[in-house]
């Protein structure tokens, strides 16, 4: 089976830190980051960025859209 | 592989739909609304009927959804929004006319327009957003309020005697002949959203084939007023909401004689 790495662009100005998104992950890949984003908000980002698989499931709960997602197959 | 090389644009699998603008959405962190925008806005854009679409929007927490989505917009009083869809749908054939309502819009202050526009059968697609509570206002009880639940304005939890039962309206409303398709979704999940966005493109598409009105219901959260976070919310919904508002669909013409109707059972 072909191997496929993910990689997802999350928004931090329009992310709100719901935390939705990190219970989505099936591969544990986002985490709230300690650091907050202008409107006090601790945004999500990539903690564990090699097991992404780009599922698109952290986007597709996102609330705020402010998930993008890639993929490539090798 | 460096992750430059991976975000690329011939690489994307998911972005914001084009229907989406750019504003920053007032509801709450985890809010349940924002996903049924975005839904909304993929389905229409899938159907490509963004220029004969006009939605509706209710007072309640989805009052600027004219905000967020790039369609024809009008803004109801509180709960006349199938009125209103009623007028546009009638003098504008050719249009697919939606409402967005919440549960206090919709199952208290609109439960005649809603419970007349759908025996009438006008040909609409109805989202009826329920999380149990008057979100804008504070988290006051609402029609939809289970048994025992905290509200602001019941503090010892919903009592039978004093408030009454809850309301199942989509259970009235698949027993009306006018309705085409009803259903009962949630957004809490990837599996449920993506079925819950399957569930919206039928409602559409039977709007686009002239079938009557399509109801879809979600049940959903809200987080800030049930005083949880957005995941806790999340689980508390499937421990209490989904054994009375079991999801599936209630109704679907498309597989049985339109006048039928399955009870759901948990």
């Amino acid at each position: 089976m072909a191997k496929v790495i993910g990689a997802v662009v999350v928004n931090n100005e329009e992310c709100k830190g719901c935390g939705l998104c990190v219970v989505a992950c099936p591969q544990d890949v986002l985490g709230q980051n300690k650091q907050v984003n202008s409107r006090g908000y601790h945004y999500s980002f990539m903690k564990n960025p090699e097991a992404c698989i780009g599922c698109s499931n952290c986007a597709t709960v996102c609330p705020d859209t402010c998930i993008t997602v890639y993929r490539v197959k090798i | 592989m460096e992750l430059k090389d991976i975000i690329n644009p011939n690489n994307l699998v998911y972005e914001k739909p084009e229907l989406l603008t750019e504003n920053t959405m007032h509801y709450c962190p985890g809010c349940s609304h924002g996903v049924v925008h975005k839904l909304l806005a993929e389905v229409i854009e899938d159907l490509d009927i963004q220029d004969k679409t006009i939605g509706v929007s209710p007072v309640g927490c989805a009052v600027f959804a004219y905000n967020y989505i790039e369609i024809d917009w009008q803004e109801a009083a509180h709960g006349r929004a199938p009125a209103v869809a009623t007028g546009i749908a009638r003098t504008n054939p050719d249009k697919v006319v939606f409402t967005y309502q919440g549960d206090g819009d919709l199952a208290s202050i609109g439960a005649a327009e809603i419970l007349h526009a759908c025996n009438r059968g006008e040909n609409m697609v109805v989202i009826f957003v329920n999380n149990g509570i008057y979100g804008m206002t504070g988290g006051q009880m609402a029609p939809t309020t289970l048994i025992g639940q905290v509200t602001a304005t019941t503090p010892n939890g919903r009592d039978v005697g004093r408030n009454g039962y809850p309301l199942k309206i989509t259970e009235l409303i698949a027993q009306l002949p006018g309705t085409s398709y009803v259903t009962r979704q949630s957004v809490h999940t990837p599996a449920t959203i993506r079925k819950c966005k399957k569930a919206i493109a039928k409602a559409f598409q039977a709007a686009l084939d002239k079938k009557g009105t399509s109801f879809v219901e979600v049940v959903s959260t809200c987080n800030m007023n049930w005083k949880m976070t957005p995941v806790k919310a999340n689980e508390w919904m499937v421990e209490n909401m989904f054994p009375f508002y079991v999801p599936g669909d209630l109704k679907d013409s498309s597989k049985a004689d339109p006048e039928s109707y399955t009870p759901l059972k948990n």
